[in-house]
């Protein structure tokens, strides 16, 4: 019997377990049907959330004369790919895109992996301080960035690594939330029989981890890996620090943009399109993936 | 593209290709706590207890080293340089200034207004933003048409980066050709001077965090209404409660620690605002307006720091954020016990 098989069976009728409950205890609104009147207030939030997206678009295909007339444009021009042409050379829109997909990916592999290592640790091994040692990872999570700036930039300054990818890729290599998103999840998800099971077989831990921690947790690990890589690619405070137009990410580039790189308003709006869109795309794909993580990561937070 | 995909629709679909493994759960639940096979010999039997001790510390190792080198570390350094003069202009000389960084903030009114600015703003993105969110959080608990499409689409200003969403704010509140102000035009009002005036500007900063968030909190309130156990609302409705009394009297009181969270969450956010008056100052971004309308406490430690070069009394703004967060989650966790001793 090799732990491969013992793994996967059990993941299945848990994970139905978890499940069910919430969609038993639905709150009353859910069993009544929305009226007209709860779809028009809907609809107004959804014109609110989608119209400056829309309108980025819109403004990204005029031209920088046209956004200071009014009244303001309302439909698309014919600019946009002569604009976002500019703000892919001009504003370093290309080399930035390129640098942020290596640095929010480098993060989203390590975060996962290292998350699920220790939110497995977390919720699943017995060791001592372990109750304590969670308390102060959910506690660090209260911390601001600003607090570790300075130093930072002294020693990557020091090391001679300003404006270098990995000044931003090595402080998000593993981040509290995703510890804790992962240990919220394995607590249910892994039922603790298997890994006894695998550990009676003389399984090392290495191999308890790759054959039944990674296949349990692997659709969580799924959704913190998109909830990771969209908070990396939006990261601002650190990467405007550390690195400049010379090397930007996209955040460092709409940054300069933002700053007079390129006085052209309509190529900003480009900019800002552009920048977003990846995000945007992985949303469509996606979207009820990302909206299942944040709702599952808040029921337990 | 389509494996994770698949992956995340069905979570258990490579499951059923290996069936019949039930045996295999039996034992383990039977042999639990017996050491491993005996025919393994002493040195392998060693190794196996020393993995069992040790997996789990090495499994929690990363986070840790990450974080002692990337927070912890650095925290106590900005503590030390806190009270150095450290210029930008000359990293390699330190010297020892005792308070005078605290002090020079506190008698500074650059600070003071900055403290007021996070406040205020944080109070007026915050309020509006939770309440919105419960509003909207009820609507998306209704049996929708689309209800996923409903959620993503509220989600989807999360996509957009602190950078690009202001950038776009700026555009629609500019003063000549905004789109706001010619909204505001239909309905009889004057235009606005978002970028000049006091409360304008405020009122323009926030509403890019209230867009941004709205949503997200949306879905957290959500997730916890759809834990409220249904009979809750209907005992609620046999004793005569309409369904406006269901939502203040059931609804809201199971939200309470859902709430409190958020408002824990919103508040460090606020507390570090610092992109979006970034962005939204423009060419002079760091100065958070021409009267410093809207410099936040982050926006004025980025200032001192990088744009005038004094990394001493940055480090001193930083440390000055903390413990009023500090101070904010104490009174925070006296609210929340009173609360709970009232209930």
């Amino acid at each position: 019997m090799t732990t491969s098989e013992l793994t996967l069976p059990q993941a299945e009728p848990q994970a139905g377990k978890k499940r069910g409950p919430s969609r038993r205890v639905m709150g009353a609104g859910k069993q009544l049907h929305a009226g007209p009147v709860t779809y028009l207030v809907l609809a107004v939030f959804a014109l609110v959330s989608l119209a400056p997206l829309v309108w980025t678009a819109i403004a990204a295909s005029r031209t920088d004369h046209r956004l200071a007339e009014t009244p303001p444009p309302l439909w698309f021009g014919g600019n946009l790919f002569k604009n976002m042409q500019t703000a892919w050379d001009e504003a370093g829109l290309g080399t930035a895109m390129l640098n942020s997909v290596i640095v929010a990916g480098a993060i989203t592999i390590s975060t996962v992996l290292f998350s699920t290592l220790a939110g497995f640790a977390f919720a699943k091994l017995r060791f001592r301080f372990s109750g304590f040692l969670l308390l102060l990872t959910i506690g660090t999570m209260m911390i601001p960035p600003q607090l570790a700036v300075v130093p930072l930039y002294l020693w990557m300054a020091d090391l001679g690594w300003s404006n270098q990818l990995q000044t931003v890729i090595l402080p998000t290599l593993v981040t509290a939330f995703g510890t804790f998103f992962m240990r919220q999840y394995l607590v249910q998800a892994l039922p603790s029989e298997l890994i006894e099971a695998a550990r009676v077989d003389g399984a090392s831990s290495i191999r308890v981890v790759w054959h039944v921690v990674f296949p349990a947790a692997r659709p969580a690990m799924a959704v913190l890996g998109l909830l990771t890589f969209v908070f990396a690619w939006n990261d601002f405070l650190w990467p405007i620090i550390a690195l400049n137009q010379q090397n930007p990410t996209v955040q460092v580039a709409l940054n300069s943009l933002g700053t007079g790189y390129v006085p052209d308003q309509a190529v900003i709006m480009a900019g800002a399109f552009l920048g977003t869109l990846p995000l945007l795309i992985a949303f469509i794909l996606f979207g009820k993936q990302i909206v299942g993580g944040i709702m599952q990561g808040a029921i337990k937070g | 593209m389509t494996s994770p995909k698949q992956a995340l629709a069905h979570p258990a679909s490579s499951a059923e290709a290996a069936p019949g493994s039930q045996p295999g759960a039996a034992r383990g639940a039977h042999g639990r706590g017996t050491p491993p096979p005996e025919d393994k010999s002493p040195w392998r039997s060693r190794l196996y207890r020393w993995d069992m001790k040790a997996s789990p510390y090495v499994f929690i190792a990363p986070f840790f080293v990450i974080f002692g080198a990337f927070s912890l570390i650095p925290l106590l350094y900005t503590a030390w340089y806190s009270l150095h003069d450290v210029q930008l202009s000359s990293l390699d000389t330190q010297t020892w200034a005792g308070l005078d960084n605290y002090q020079n903030l506190l008698s500074s009114d650059f600070f003071w207004n900055a403290l007021k600015n996070t406040f205020t703003i944080g109070v007026i993105s915050t309020v509006p933003q939770l309440m919105a969110a419960i509003g909207l959080a009820h609507l998306l608990n209704y049996r929708l048409r689309g209800s996923t499409v409903w959620r993503v689409v509220m989600l989807t200003p999360y996509a957009t980066s602190v950078a690009a969403a202001t950038l776009v704010f700026t555009l629609l509140y500019s003063w000549d050709g905004g789109m706001v102000n010619w909204l505001l035009d239909f309905v009889g009002i004057d235009p606005i001077n978002w970028r000049e005036s006091d409360w304008g500007s405020q009122f323009a900063v926030s509403s890019i965090v209230i867009w941004r968030w709205t949503g997200y909190n949306a879905l957290i309130y959500l997730a916890a209404m759809q834990a409220i156990p249904a009979d809750l609302y209907e005992s609620a409705a046999i004793d005569g409660a309409n369904r406006w009394q269901q939502f203040i009297h059931v609804t809201v009181p199971q939200l309470r620690p859902t709430i409190l969270f958020t408002v824990v969450v919103s508040t460090i956010g606020a507390t570090q605002l610092f992109g979006e008056p970034l962005l939204f100052g423009g060419v002079s971004g760091s100065k958070g307006g021409s009267e410093h309308q809207y410099q936040t406490l982050g926006l004025y430690m980025y200032d001192q720091g990088w744009i005038i070069g004094n990394l001493g009394k940055a480090s001193a703004i930083a440390w000055s954020m903390f413990l009023i967060l500090l101070i904010v989650a104490a009174i925070n966790l006296l609210v929340t016990r009173r609360l709970r001793k009232s209930q």
